[in-house]
């Protein structure tokens, strides 16, 4: 991190946890104004959670991050407004509304926000729909379209606000290879185009060397290491290691446990 | 035995966390009619759903009610000589109570069971993470129009039912049992007064609320079902949507009664 680096997130020793299962452990990740973060990590490793906690869609149990002035732990409901509506989202599925097209989905944000005409609204629609490829899918329902199509319709509402933040979920998850190629180029576009800072949540490595400036991995909800791709790559840890090398985890058996758990209930 | 007491008591929570679960929402929801921008499109589309796509239910089954009804007072009131009050007999059993409680029971049953399902999905496939990323209120946005419509429709579909019903009644009545049509009007018009017909108003109103809250409410909280996700998990919260509205429709037609007659 250089020094001139403006920090736009904070995260401060989170905790996070469903019930009594502590999913996050002590993390600590600054995210740089005009950065690709790309948070990396195997399935149940936390990072989804790690999201949601950035996002204000769940509180953690302790700890805190930061967007500049404001902790979206402890905000008030006009303030995490405010800051909603400099950040985009794009879910993993894409999360359309289905009862509306397209184009009414990707309109949705600037109707419910801001005073724009309708033709102005339908032209900047259309300008995002041309950037994802999906010109011409306008009038299609969220049913029609295949899992790339949706996850770029989702994209292209997320960045219909223009925002300053960009989060995505998993954008190469369930895809072809050329399709998940081409999400990649997408978000390398977005950050040169728009100079977003882009989060991104994903297992898939390929993609996360491609488009990182920086990865965060995390293991078992703690975070082992943020560093360049260069850095993770020459890390010496072994479950980055593993994680890189895709190496299947080895899980130490417990002969008392394990024979336990095959008798449990016999008598 | 003390693992009976622990069940029971932790139903009890559950079902008392439930309740506040619901209140909470509700509050939301009511709140969240007064901000802005009001949804005047998708409160039209909702009318049109729960309102005009009920129509033809409820015309059919109010038809068949007022039949049915003429029917059985016709075959009691000729031992004691008093036919000439059936249209009295009929229009005042559905005004007061079959009209809302039929109309009720045919709206959970096409209107609740969907509402509840779609919302479950909404859930499921994270849209209602997505509108509140966007600093969109689902409550106000999804939950809103639907409660607001709700209450404008089913009080409407009430007063249909009511009508037709009546003229079920009238076609019984007159063309099958040779009542006087002049009479059945008229004792019509003695016998309903406004008390009734705000009665059936109170009744439709409340059980409009009843009805969208709970279906909203169980889709809304469909991760929270215990033991089951996904499609099951909808087809479960459906199911109680259902059953749990009717009878808390029932029982509040009970008191609301009990209060006015």
């Amino acid at each position: 991190m250089t020094e001139q680096s403006q920090i736009l997130i904070d995260v401060n020793n989170l905790d996070s946890a469903y019930g009594d299962r502590q999913v996050l452990h002590d993390i600590n990740l600054q995210v740089e104004q005009g950065e690709i973060l790309v948070i990396m990590g195997g399935s149940g490793s936390g990072k989804s959670t790690l999201l949601r906690n950035m996002l204000g869609l769940m509180k953690p149990r302790t700890g805190s991050i930061e967007f500049g002035d404001i902790n979206i732990c402890h905000a008030t409901k006009a303030e995490i407004s405010k800051l909603r509506r400099s950040m985009g989202v794009a879910f993993q599925g894409g999360a359309l509304l289905s009862s509306l097209s397209v184009g009414d989905n990707i309109k949705l944000p600037l109707r419910q926000h801001t005073d724009l005409d309708e033709n102005t609204i339908s032209i900047m629609t259309r300008l995002k729909l041309e950037l994802m490829n999906l010109a011409d899918h306008e009038d299609l329902m969220p049913s029609e379209l295949s899992g790339g199509m949706l996850k770029r319709a989702g994209l292209a509402r997320a960045v219909i606000m223009d925002p300053k933040i960009l989060f995505f979920d998993e954008p190469s998850a369930g895809l072809d290879p050329v399709t998940s190629v081409e999400l990649d180029q997408l978000i390398l576009n977005l950050r040169s185009a728009m100079n977003m800072t882009i989060i991104v949540v994903t297992h898939e490595l390929e993609s996360a060397f491609t488009i990182a400036d920086r990865i965060a991995v995390l293991f078992d909800g703690e975070l082992v290491i943020t560093g360049t791709v260069d850095e993770i790559k020459a890390c010496t840890d072994e479950r980055v290691v593993n994680l890189i090398n895709r190496k299947p985890r080895k899980n130490q058996l417990d002969a008392d446990k394990y024979l336990s758990r095959l008798t449990k209930g016999a008598n | 035995m003390f693992a009976q007491i622990e069940k029971l008591g932790a139903s009890v929570i559950a079902s008392f966390d439930e309740l506040g679960r619901f209140g909470l929402f509700l509050n939301s929801v009511v709140w969240s009619i007064f901000s802005r921008p009001f949804g005047f499109n998708d409160l039209l589309k909702q009318i049109a759903f729960i309102g005009a796509g009920s129509m033809p239910i409820i015309l059919l089954s109010g038809l068949f009610t007022g039949m049915v009804l003429a029917l059985q007072f016709y075959a009691v009131m000729v031992d004691f000589g008093a036919v000439e009050l059936m249209g009295a007999a009929v229009s005042k059993s559905l005004i007061q109570e079959l009209g809302p409680v039929m109309t009720a029971l045919m709206v959970i049953a096409r209107v609740g069971s969907a509402t509840c399902a779609e919302i479950a999905i909404m859930r499921n496939e994270q849209q209602f993470d997505a509108l509140t990323c966007m600093a969109i209120s689902p409550y106000r946005y999804i939950m809103a129009p639907r409660l607001l419509a709700a209450i404008v429709s089913i009080p409407l579909l009430t007063a249909f039912y009511n009508l037709i019903g009546i003229f079920g009644g009238y076609v019984v009545g007159v063309y099958l049992k040779d009542l006087s049509g002049a009479v059945y009007m008229q004792t019509i018009l003695e016998t309903i007064t406004w008390a009734d017909l705000k009665m059936s108003f109170i009744k439709s109103v409340i059980f409009a609320v009843i009805i969208i809250w709970i279906a909203m409410g169980k889709g809304f909280f469909v991760h929270l079902e215990k033991g089951v996700s996904g499609a099951e998990a909808v087809g479960r919260v459906t199911t109680k949507a259902v059953v749990v509205s009717a009878i808390v429709m029932l029982f509040a037609d009970y008191i609301i009664s009990s209060f006015l007659i």
